[in-house]
């Protein structure tokens, strides 16, 4: 049928003439096919776009907010280093001086002991020379009047003749000891 | 819908092909010639769309933010009419003119493409109707946008009134009201039409001059297969007319849009 038609050269048909039933057709489709793809599909595109756009603006922003937090930080830590820095160098020369004063403190102390060992030393010494004076004394003149009263045969009645004739032989000694 | 087929296998090539194989008898009624409500060709329409629907919603259901395969081919056509030529023809107000855009490109693009997929093998855009709808849809969208933008008298004004000496707008003006409101229309619906049309009744041709000529004679037959040879080459080519004119069709009607919305001439 279709072939009859077409070889009887029966131009029924002008190409350049709209069907008007196809262009229903092709309106109806097209016009639900943008419904469709405009209403449900390109504006979620869009949506997804601006989603995707703001996490990765997003991550960028909140990157930078760390690093600008973590930069505070280290300032803050910096700072705070160089504080216990100074701290610790001053209360190293606190130490030193503590020390210092410590080890003058303690050589006072020990120059002092010793200065108080050697007095009473020397104190105890003339006391013990003192009584050793005193005794020998007493002593070399028993043994002097001793022996005068064995050389001499007699003993000394005079008690008080006896000890002026001691104390002025003896006066005599130590003026010719000191001299 | 096998009418073609049908003729090739009995060997009664009708050569050359005329304007008459690009009407094929209606599908309901079955083999009606003046019943145009389901024919292939508004089959074909249908199908594009419902590929395309079914294509869309199917890769979009769940959007999310790192996409799946299927999401980022969809996005990536998207992105391309809304990028490469929405944006790059009308400037950044172009993005909410994107939508109809891609479905325009899409809609275009799938049904030129019936031209050379095996069976469908004739685009519904080798009849005018449809490139003509569309046509019109762009016409009246331009205008429509540009007296929304300017008001009715600044668009006329902007549209008809090139920026030239007093002496010579009776003479520019005419041309502009032609070019503007007359053609332009035309020249989309017949461009995307005509390619359409010629490139089916090319392949049409080589491929029922290899059997017309196997038929008259036998040892014509390497020429035949020359002939075919051909029609596969041709068929590239097709293919590159098929993406450019959805190209085109697109970008016009972008590049109308801009004019409209253009403050100076």
């Amino acid at each position: 049928m279709y072939l009859l038609a077409a070889e009887g050269g029966e131009s029924t048909h002008n190409p350049i003439i709209p069907i008007w039933q196809e262009i229903v057709v092709g309106g109806i489709a097209f016009v639900l096919l943008c419904i469709v793809l405009m209403k449900f599909v390109f504006p979620r595109m869009e949506q997804t776009f601006q989603a995707r756009v703001d996490a990765i603006e997003g991550g960028i922003k909140r990157a930078e907010a760390a690093q600008a937090e973590a930069n505070q930080l280290l300032e803050q830590y910096r700072a705070q280093l160089a504080e216990a820095r100074t701290d610790a160098a001053k209360i190293r020369d606190d130490a030193r001086a503590d020390a210092e004063g410590i080890r003058q403190d303690i050589l006072a102390k020990a120059r002092e002991e010793s200065d108080r060992i050697i007095a009473a030393g020397k104190e105890q010494l003339a006391a013990e020379r003192a009584t050793i004076v005193r005794e020998l004394r007493t002593e070399v003149g028993t043994i002097a009047v001793d022996l005068a009263s064995k050389i001499v045969g007699e003993s000394l009645a005079d008690e008080a003749r006896r000890k002026g004739t001691v104390d002025r032989f003896l006066s005599d000694l130590e003026s010719t000891g000191a001299r | 819908m096998f009418g073609q087929a049908n003729v090739l296998a009995a060997g009664q090539a009708a050569f050359p092909p005329s304007v008459e194989d690009f009407y094929l008898p209606s599908i309901l009624p079955w083999g009606a010639h003046d019943s145009y409500w389901f024919t292939k060709i508004t089959a074909m329409v249908w199908i594009a769309v419902g590929v395309l629907i079914i294509f869309f919603l199917a890769t979009y259901r769940k959007p999310q933010l790192v996409p799946t395969k299927k999401q980022w081919l969809a996005e990536s056509i998207y992105g391309f009419v809304r990028n490469n030529i929405a944006v790059e023809m009308i400037g950044h107000a172009g993005v909410r003119f994107a939508p109809y855009f891609t479905t325009l490109f899409c809609f275009i693009l799938l049904t030129n493409f019936f031209a050379i997929v095996p069976l469908f093998q004739i685009s519904p855009n080798s009849h005018i109707a449809f490139p003509a709808f569309l046509a019109v849809i762009s016409y009246v969208m331009f205008i429509w946008v540009g007296i929304r933008h300017h008001g009715f008298g600044k668009f006329v004004k902007n549209s008809l009134i090139p920026p030239a000496p007093w002496y010579i707008l009776p003479l520019l003006i005419p041309i502009e009201f032609f070019s503007t409101f007359l053609v332009r229309p035309f020249s989309l619906a017949v461009r995307l039409f005509a390619n359409m049309f010629a490139g089916h009744m090319l392949l049409l041709v080589f491929t029922l001059g290899g059997f017309a000529m196997l038929s008259a004679n036998a040892w014509l037959a390497p020429v035949s297969v020359l002939s075919w040879v051909m029609t596969i080459a041709l068929t590239f080519l097709e293919f590159l007319v098929i993406c450019l004119q959805a190209y085109v069709f697109t970008v016009l009607t972008a590049s109308y849009v801009q004019g409209a919305l253009a403050d100076e001439h």
